[in-house]
């Protein structure tokens, strides 16, 4: 019976391993299976490396621009392999890191690919493990190119992150198919490092899921240091050579022919539901390829649960962590908080940053909501003056009658630690007045958000 | 080295606090922000949570006893760990039991404030945007069972219902349709809850007796009539504001039915704080008339009516329905004979009124029709005893039969 647990976990990504942890929290046994690193994606070939690398970007940036503060550096050389051994070290402490936590919760970590049985079992190998309560499938998603047009990856000229994370060097030129956070963050680093990049996106404008005045504020500024934005462009035909790619590209109504020396497939990710054995187990999927699952992340084999990337968008590993923690006090016989999933703050780490929560303003038009939008610039800020980060506003759209907080979104430095004010508020169902009547501290970015609210009321000080 | 856990200020003037009872035992596991047990405060029943991980190694404190604040009840560290030996236990706890794992538990069974139950009732926990809307809608919050973490009230509790179907959802409709389904169930709301908690801690726990007596109203509805056309349109004297007048004044005579059970004390007032039962939309409460003795009819009638009002409306706030010394329930405007109240501790005593009725009553050897009422009294038997509470009701009785005695 040594292979016998409470709680049998596949994946240990951000939500697997947050479930692990939970669980044993609460006197569950835990087995994790993790075919690769712990961590998953999101610490080896996500979240984690790329916050490296964005880092790295932005140093560069600063330096172009010492001068004006006073300090004179001669010329700045970048080299991205440092960089990137430097965000390999990250990536790496942070998967230890996991490691650690495992032991530390006693979580017996199984290497190897795992696949589901019927009876609440997953295989591994020659092993059965054996779940008493439950099995938690976590087993995420991964980049997809799109094979129709010739762009499929072939990890030389085609990459996808997983590459980009690991090149010792760089190409001159690059094409981004996909502005969304990745595509977004990508072509942030290789301007910095040098590349001509062109960041290519079908949708109308880049970062299509945020609020049109972020996507107009952040193009500008990609447009500013020399990237080429084409938004509402659709790539109609792809030829990789050996060392370069030819892109047919339509857009706007003309067509033209783009030559780069590779291509990085930003555009959307596939989730890992191949091969684990979902069918045999009576696991059903939705339409979109997602796991279906109720209320309670059960999926329709009892005793199966989904989390994470495979349970659903929005594909984020905080969103996943949340739903780690709840399925494990799920299976203690809690009676978790409900997951608000109108409530996960998204976060583009680009520069200028992007983080948004709730509805864009084009949703509340959409949904026909009566609100009122209030904004304060960056430019108007004092702290933002004096550390020259006055790109950007925080925007907060609030419902006209009540108050609510329907959305709102920062494009600004630190964006992606100031929208939290706005979800702990949105949590708990603060009004733009409680924001508002909460003392920020002076001089600092987070006054923007004040001071937002205030405007919502039109009752703004400093603009 | 362990971690003492000290009796905490618990309310801004909390100077000591009775362990009600203790939720976690000698040798159990506990973390940071754990409830270690329940204290009661001078104003509620709160909670004393564990500020270090550990175990909790040792109870100094019995349950039932009272601590000062900044005294140290128990200590939390490692499991075998010994506590010092410089940390006397306070002064009232008896010695902690070395044999089991079991704090020392004492005889007497904790019952919460009333203060603090009352208190349930009319605070309510709810959101920002919640209370918002409310407002607006004219919600009663009270009455929503909130979906929120800990019970508190969100939008998504108030959506889809209209202020007047929300308010129907927590109470029955006062006639029965015969039609649709055969039953509905109710949630308990939030006051409902607390009555019920406080009734069932009065009518088990609490000995109650009864003692009942008929009263020829005459006197008093002449005297009433006369008052009354001499206000003209000044104002009105009801019966109520009279039989609340007589049961202040007969308690200035009567001091040992003036009083609260305290586990451990009884607490007799010198002061007369009428509390008037009311009934308001799906419950009752108590508003109270403070110094009702020293009070005239007038300033009573005036005052009751107000508070009847603001009760009905649910904008009462808590000093003003805490604190009463006895109460009075009147049942007489809906054609009750008689009928036993339910003590509200932790009060000693309730005078129940029955509706005034005319009646034939022997008079000498004549039989001539009166105006009678009935009052009943129910009593802590542990405060007052037959005798006492027959004693109070008899100069209740003098008093509204011969109104002028009021004066005495």
């Amino acid at each position: 019976m040594a292979n016998t647990f409470d709680v049998v976990i596949l994946g240990g990504g951000p939500a697997g391993y947050v479930a692990a942890i939970r669980a044993a929290q609460l006197g569950m046994t835990v087995a994790v299976v993790e075919r690769e690193k712990l961590g998953g994606v999101c610490v080896n070939i996500g979240c984690i490396p790329t916050k490296a690398l964005l880092h790295s970007a932005y140093i560069a940036n600063l330096l172009k621009e010492s001068k004006d503060f006073g300090i004179e550096v001669g010329s700045v050389k970048t080299d991205y392999g440092v960089a990137m051994k430097r965000s390999r070290r990250v990536s790496e402490q942070n998967s230890k890191g996991v490691e650690f936590l495992m032991k530390k919760h006693k979580v017996t970590v199984v290497k190897g690919s795992g696949v589901l049985q019927p009876g609440k079992k997953v295989k591994v190998g020659g092993d059965v493990y054996e779940a008493k309560k439950a099995v938690v499938i976590a087993t995420g998603s991964r980049v997809k190119g799109i094979p129709q047009i010739g762009l499929e990856i072939n990890k030389t000229t085609v990459i996808s992150s997983d590459e980009a994370l690991l090149m010792e060097r760089i190409p001159a030129s690059l094409a981004i198919v996909g502005a969304g956070a990745v595509g977004m963050e990508f072509a942030d680093i290789f301007n910095a490092f040098g590349v001509k990049v062109t960041l290519i996106e079908a949708l109308p404008r880049i970062l299509p899921l945020e609020d049109a005045e972020a996507s107009d504020a952040v193009g500008k500024s990609y447009r500013k240091r020399g990237i080429e934005v084409i938004a509402g462009a659709k790539v109609t035909k792809a030829t990789p050579a050996k060392d370069k790619v030819t892109l047919d590209v339509e857009a706007g109504g003309e067509k033209k022919s783009i030559a780069v020396d590779a291509v990085l497939m930003a555009a959307g990710r596939a989730v890992n539901t191949e091969n684990i054995g979902l069918a045999e187990c009576g696991i059903q999927v939705t339409d979109r390829g997602f796991i279906k699952v109720d209320k309670t992340l059960q999926t329709s084999a009892a005793g199966y649960y989904a989390i994470g990337d495979v349970a659903g968008p929005p594909m984020l590993a905080h969103k996943g962590s949340r739903e780690g923690m709840f399925v494990a006090e799920v299976l203690a016989g809690q009676k978790p908080h409900a997951i608000k999933y109108d409530n996960v703050p998204s976060v583009t780490y680009c520069h200028p940053e992007v983080a948004s929560i709730g509805l864009s303003e084009d949703q509340c038009k959409e949904r026909k909501l009566d609100y009122v939008a209030g904004k304060f610039p960056f430019s108007a800020n004092g702290r933002a003056r004096g550390t020259g980060e006055t790109e950007g506003f925080v925007k907060i759209l609030r419902d006209k009658k009540y108050g609510e907080i329907l959305g709102a979104h920062i494009v600004g430095g630190h964006a992606s630690e100031i929208i939290h004010e706005l979800a702990v508020a949105r949590e708990n169902e603060y009004t733009v007045e409680e924001i508002e009547l909460a003392i920020h501290a002076h001089p600092t970015m987070s006054e923007a958000v004040a001071e937002a609210a205030l405007d919502s009321l039109g009752r703004v000080i400093h603009t | 080295m362990a971690t003492k856990v000290h009796m905490e200020a618990l309310s801004p003037t909390m100077e000591e606090g009775r362990l009600v009872k203790w939720t976690k035992r000698e040798g159990e596991a506990v973390k940071t922000g754990d409830t270690l047990a329940e204290v009661e405060t001078d104003k509620a029943v709160m909670e004393l949570v564990a500020r270090a991980d550990g175990q909790l190694i040792k109870v100094m404190v019995a349950e039932g006893t009272t601590v000062p604040v900044g005294n140290v009840v128990a200590y939390i560290g490692a499991p075998g760990e010994k506590v010092d030996g410089d940390a006397a236990p306070a002064p009232a706890a008896p010695k902690p039991s070395a044999v089991g794992p079991q704090p020392p538990v004492a005889p007497t069974p904790a019952s919460p404030a009333p203060v603090a139950a009352l208190a349930d009732a009319t605070r309510v926990k709810a959101s920002p945007l919640a209370k918002r809307i409310a407002k607006d809608t004219g919600v009663d919050l009270a009455r929503l069972q909130g979906s929120g973490p800990g019970g508190r009230v969100v939008k998504r509790d108030l959506e889809g219902a209209p202020a007047a179907s929300v308010a129907r959802a927590a109470v029955p409709a006062p006639v029965i349709a015969r039609s649709g389904a055969a039953y509905d169930d109710v949630p308990l709301t939030q006051i409902r809850k607390t009555i019920a908690k406080r009734l069932a801690a009065s009518l088990g726990p609490i000995p109650h007796f009864f003692l009942t007596t008929e009263v020829d109203m005459e006197r008093a509805a002449e005297a009433r009539d006369a008052l009354n056309k001499q206000l003209g349109d000044q104002g009105k004297v009801s019966f109520n504001d009279i039989v609340i007048k007589a049961v202040a004044t007969a308690l200035t005579k009567h001091r040992a039915c003036n009083a609260w059970f305290q586990e451990d004390h009884i607490r007799y007032w010198n002061e007369v704080h009428i509390g008037m039962a009311v009934a308001v939309e799906d419950g009752l409460i108590t508003p109270v008339i403070r110094d009702a003795d020293r009070k005239s009819l007038t300033e009573i009638g005036t005052e009751a009516r107000e508070l009847a009002q603001r009760a009905r409306n649910r904008r009462l706030k808590p000093e003003e329905y805490t604190g009463a010394s006895f109460s009075v329930s009147n049942l007489g405007m809906f054609d009750i004979d008689q009928f036993t109240a339910v003590i509200n501790p932790p009060e000693a005593g309730i005078v129940a009124v029955g509706s005034i009725v005319a009646k034939p009553v022997a008079e000498g050897s004549q039989v001539v029709v009166r105006r009678r009422l009935r009052l009943t009294m129910s009593c802590d038997h542990r405060v007052i005893d037959g005798a006492t509470g027959a004693q109070f009701l008899k100069t209740l009785k003098q008093m509204l039969e011969n109104p002028l005695a009021m004066l005495l």
